[in-house]
């Protein structure tokens, strides 16, 4: 591989290591100066859990919790806090030196990620395997209250075997002391959990309770009891992978938003995901130099719905075509497929995206697509991203299956969110707008600001077939093409007002950017209330 | 027949479109009594059957004749005589037209073709009768190779032309391809309108064409073009037509076969001749006669066309592939370039057709100049969605061999004789790669500086990541390269010179901690066999439990009608099929799994 030296100037400012003052205090046999003794710790900090740990670590695939951080935030702008702080359990020999890390099992500080505040905890599976001491838990309470106050994001690198057991309750209190504050910053800063290793029984909750969840493939575990335990419990045979790799957690539990392929690549992924979300709630979207014009068209558009109605398309071809410079960071796109969510840029501007996808299970809504869909809506609305909904949604998805496992109360979260979001919200109705479903998908009666229908589109109850049949019981096949004269088109719905305009596929991303102009200065609020009650 | 939405460019561009059926040709392009509905229905006068489907197809000449409708094209006589090999073969000889020693009738079976085959002395070909287009088409340079060549010409023949009969003549090793374009009006004039250049082919099927032909001395295409005409007016030739030669290396040529119809590649010669010969067809099918004289046809200057097709140019020289052009623009802003194609941004490259996506021209006052405009032209031409070819063609025309005019119907596999493996960076070019992912990755500054493994570059662009087309400058060369695909872990990909290049660009302390990194086992794929492109499978050759050895056929592939025979990578035993006849399969669907 060949070696390259750019001139690197795009980060911000630097903000300077703590130097060390080296002062040498004479040479005879006295106990090490303070300045000797801080330098010591700090150098002891930095070895974590010593060489030989760290090695394994590398063994296993792994980075370091500091190699961690460094990647993860610009060159030379970690602030580190804590260095000093060591756990304080006397039980089982603890007390002893040999068993003192300066820095305790976690790196905690905050750094810049192209210039933009962060706060960042990175736990040290070489330390304990990263198992959470009260100090452990302090020091990531620290800086989460620091980032709630100063308001910036909390990024968490989870690799950590669990409680410390040595300390008992303590340990136990200190997993409270954070899941409060996730609680508290919930809504305040953005939270991101990056599972890079173990993360079992009560520290699960911590990530749970976060905005996103992401994991590092082969080599992050997720779960509330581990393999063993399941065994002596319910006699189930399962490895770690199946129980709670990222596969299973971005593929079937949908606990995960995303996973990557390593350590780096999940650092600098998340360096990219970080370029999309405000600091805080106080904070608008940020906006980056575009150089994708506002108004390009996009003529592929208008060829993109298939003439037969019963054929699928993708989704994301429209997205992609839609979008600033093809750029699109998806949540979850293993799990629940038939609902895509995710960011993508404006005119510079940060937008969530939320589209029905016609290519699979027709993109009908269903329990699961319905709580992605939600969740993502109110992280949006949360904090200040304007929503952009592409719909084309045959229904909610029909039998035993969903209403036993309550389709009724999920269907009704994504409801819930989208009619109390009061940030900017854009609906374009592709295809079909069917029945509730049309309702749900950021209609015009729950507040969209800007509605517009494709030619293709088709606003009605059902399709045309059933329709026929309820209204005729059967009797008039002749009817079924009035019926599609009359509603599979978007001019009932246009002429109702409930979208604002019929526009040709090619112009959508030019009105989009034009309305988010427009819809930057609009202000919304809800009724006062202590807090809604979502349907959960 | 309804009336349809003009969203296609073929449909956009008509006065007039009517939906003749389907997408499986069989029921729409080949549906006759579609096609003669339509007819009706609008009021045609006159059919140009363009080239492919119908355009040879003498029951459909003959239909538009009793219906009183022109065929745009010669009269059915013509088609007939020059559609059968055997037949064509014959006027040919009598017409004094230098022709291949060969067999002059059709093979019976396997048995007939090994003992005619040792008779002419091998290597001999087997090819359809009744084809075209390199399918049913099989070389053979033994008994073995004979017999299954039979076998398989003989079913492609059956389902491409519908008609399984065979013939065998003598194959001409390491020739050129060289055709001459004449066309013919109904009072027994004809004219030779010089010839086209058509050796750089795989599998038979062109890929590169010029015209003029650098191999030709003025005496040589002389002859060759009144031979050309000579069979023209022997079967009262009234259309522009293809008399194709085969050329060996002492400049004597054989009669291949001609193709009465308007080929592929006749812009080149229309760029170098001036004449528009769909036009002309036009004008001698309503009766005119020709306006030109033999001396008023000129050779002004040199055209390349390069087919740029929706393939894999790195299995076999081109697999095809299917999808959706998610972008696509065509260099029409390079100058001197014609662009011939039927498709736009957002359309479905699908297996129901010839995976070409279009021709590309370039003309020039001579060869260097229209090669260097093609090179600029591929460069500039932006094809996302679908596997293209273009690497392959822009490494044939800027291969030594080819730009010396060295050249030969074997030239891709003498040339790449381990298959096409994309471009070969020079140091030079490599370290203008680097600089240039290195500068894009952070593209900040219009100009920046780069040192690669030492040396300082500049590197100046205006970094339009918007822009599918990246043109920069490295140290002064100016360089057209195209961003395909960047990610936040620091992968690039850049089609430089052609050829797409997967790069990494980390910081110093990402590439350092790499090495940690665990590598990710690749599943070996020995043991499995996975269809190598879109198609419908039309023999599976095993059953769990046979046991294969290596090479053997497992199964046939039909994909844009060609057959292709999957063999087994390893001597093993079937484990599972996956797959069974008639199912169509997608590119690296798994088939059949050995143990």
């Amino acid at each position: 591989m060949a070696a390259l030296r750019l001139a690197w100037r795009r980060w911000a400012p630097r903000t300077p290591h703590l130097r060390l003052c080296l002062c040498r205090a004479g040479s005879t046999a006295r106990s090490p100066s303070v300045p000797e003794r801080i330098q010591e710790k700090r150098r002891a900090a930095l070895l974590g859990g010593g060489q030989s740990r760290i090695d394994a670590q590398h063994q296993r695939g792994k980075l370091t919790a500091r190699e961690r951080v460094l990647l993860l935030l610009d060159p030379d702008s970690f602030v580190e806090y804590d260095m000093f702080v060591e756990h304080r359990c006397s039980d089982f020999g603890m007390e002893a030196d040999k068993n003192k890390y300066p820095g305790d099992s976690v790196v905690t500080g905050q750094g810049r990620i192209n210039g933009r505040l962060a706060y960042v905890f990175s736990q040290d599976f070489t330390v304990f395997g990263g198992s959470l001491s009260g100090a452990h838990a302090q020091k990531i309470c620290k800086i989460m209250d620091q980032a709630a106050m100063v308001g910036a994001p909390v990024i968490g690198l989870n690799d950590s075997g669990g409680a410390r057991i040595q300390e008992g309750v303590e340990s136990l209190a200190g997993y409270a002391d954070i899941f409060l504050r996730n609680v508290l910053c919930s809504g305040v800063v953005p939270q991101i959990s990056l599972i890079m290793g173990p993360c079992a029984g009560g520290a699960v909750y911590s990530p749970a309770l976060t905005d996103f969840t992401f994991m590092v493939k082969d080599t992050s575990y997720l779960f509330i009891t581990g393999p063993d335990v399941v065994k002596s419990v319910t006699n189930e045979d399962v490895t770690q992978e199946q129980l709670g790799g990222s596969k299973t957690h971005t593929a079937v539990s949908g606990v995960a938003h995303k996973a990557f392929e390593n350590d780096i690549d999940a650092l600098l992924n998340l360096r990219d995901f970080f370029n999309y979300l405000p600091l805080s709630n106080r904070d608008p979207a940020p906006v980056r130099e575009c150089h994708d014009p506002s108004n390009r068209l996009v003529p592929e558009l208008d060829t993109i719905v298939p003439m037969e109605s019963t054929k699928a398309y993708d989704m994301l071809d429209i997205i992609h075509a839609i979008v600033d410079e093809r750029e699109f960071f998806e949540i979850m796109p293993s799990y629940a497929r038939n609902i895509v969510v995710g960011f993508a840029r404006m005119n510079g501007r940060t937008i969530g995206i939320v589209g029905n996808q016609p290519k699979v299970a027709s993109g009908c809504l269903d329990i699961n697509s319905s709580v992605k869909g939600a969740r993502f809506v109110r992280f949006c609305d949360a904090f200040n991203i304007p929503l952009i909904t592409f719909v084309d949604v045959p229904g909610f998805l029909p039998g035993t299956a969903q209403e036993y496992g309550g389709i009724i109360r999920h269907g009704a979260k994504l409801l819930f969110a989208f009619a109390e979001a009061t940030v900017p919200k854009i609906t374009i109705i592709t295809r079909k707008a069917y029945g509730g479903a049309y309702d749900v998908m950021s209609s015009k009666h729950l507040r969209g600001d800007v509605n517009y229908a494709w030619p293709t589109a088709e606003v009605a109850v059902m399709g045309a077939k059933g329709a026929v049949q309820i209204i005729f019981r059967g009797k008039g096949a002749h009817a079924e093409a009035e019926y599609i004269d009359k509603f599979a088109n978007p001019f009932p719905a246009a002429i109702r007002g409930f979208v604002d305009d019929l526009i040709q596929p090619a112009t959508t991303r030019l009105r989009i950017c034009r309305d988010l102009e427009v819809l930057a200065s609009k202000v919304q609020a809800n009724p006062w209330k202590k807090h809604a009650n979502i349907p959960l | 027949m309804d009336k349809i939405l003009p969203l296609q460019v073929h449909v956009k561009m008509a006065d007039e479109a009517v939906c003749v059926g389907p997408a499986p040709t069989s029921k729409s392009y080949l549906n006759m009594d579609a096609i003669m509905e339509v007819i009706k229905k609008t009021r045609a006068q006159a059919v140009h059957p363009g080239y492919g489907f119908l355009s040879e197809n003498k029951e459909f000449a003959r239909r538009l004749e009793l219906d009183g409708i022109t065929f745009i094209g010669p009269d059915t006589h013509a088609i007939q005589a020059m559609g059968d090999k055997i037949e064509s073969k014959l006027l040919a000889k009598n017409a004094k037209v230098n022709t291949i020693p060969g067999f002059d009738g059709v093979v019976k079976d396997a048995d007939e073709a090994v003992r005619i085959a040792r008779e002419i002395g091998y290597p001999v070909m087997i090819k359809a009768s009744a084809g075209g287009g390199g399918k049913g088409m099989r070389i053979a340079w033994d008994d073995e190779e004979t017999r299954e060549g039979f076998r398989f010409s003989s079913q492609e023949a059956a389902s491409s032309f519908g008609d399984d009969r065979l013939l065998i003549e003598k194959f001409i090793d390491n020739p050129r391809h060289i055709e001459i374009q004449v066309l013919g009006d109904k009072h027994g004039n004809a004219l030779w309108l010089n010839e086209r250049e058509c050796s750089i082919q795989r599998r038979n099927q062109k890929v590169v064409e010029e015209a003029p032909s650098t191999f030709l001395d003025p005496e040589t295409r002389r002859a060759m073009g009144e031979q050309a005409v000579a069979l023209a007016k022997a079967v009262k030739y009234s259309s522009a037509g293809t008399v194709e030669f085969l050329v060996d290396s002492k400049k004597n040529f054989y009669f291949l076969e001609m193709n009465t119809r308007l080929q592929v590649e006749h812009p080149v010669t229309e760029c170098i001749t001036g004449l528009d010969l769909v036009q002309e067809m036009i004008r001698v099918a309503k009766g005119y006669p020709l306006r030109h004289k033999q001396a008023d046809i000129p050779i002004n200057g040199w055209a390349v066309e390069c087919r740029v097709y929706a393939e894999d140019p790195y299995k076999s020289f081109g697999l095809p592939s299917i999808g959706k052009l998610s972008q696509y623009r065509e260099p029409l802003d390079v100058p001197n370039v014609r662009v011939d194609s039927g498709i736009q941004q957002g359309s479905d490259i699908s297996i129901y057709y010839d995976p070409m996506i279009s021709k590309l021209v370039t003309y020039g006052s001579n060869r260097a100049e229209a090669l260097q405009r093609m090179e600029e032209a591929l460069d500039n031409y932006i094809i996302r969605g679908v596997t293209h070819n273009i690497a392959l063609l822009r490494e044939v025309i800027i291969h030594p061999r080819f730009v010396q005019g060295d050249i030969s119907t074997k030239f891709l596999p003498e040339v790449y004789p381990d298959g096409f493996k994309g471009h070969k960076l020079t140091d030079l070019e490599k370290r203008e790669l680097l600089a240039t992912a290195a500068s894009l990755y952070v593209s900040c500054f219009v100009s920046q500086q780069v040192e690669v493994d030492g040396t300082k570059l500049n590197v100046t662009s205006e970094w339009n990541l918007a822009s599918p087309l990246l043109p920069v400058t490295v140290d002064g060369t100016p360089r057209t390269m195209q961003c395909l695909s960047r990610d936040a872990a620091g992968n690039i990909s850049i089609q430089f010179l052609g050829t797409v290049y997967k790069l990494r660009i980390l910081t110093q302390l990402a590439a350092e901690l790499s090495k940690y990194m665990p590598e990710k086992v690749e599943e070996d794929t020995t043991s499995i066999l996975r269809s190598p492109m879109p198609g419908a499978v039309v023999a599976v050759s095993v059953k769990p439990g046979d046991m294969v050895s290596e090479g053997q056929e497992i199964c046939v592939i039909e994909a844009m009608k060609m057959q292709n025979s999957l063999i087994a990578a390893k001597t093993g035993k079937v484990k599972i099929v996956h797959c069974k006849a008639g199912e169509t399969v997608g590119e690296g669907d798994l088939l059949v799994e050995l143990e």
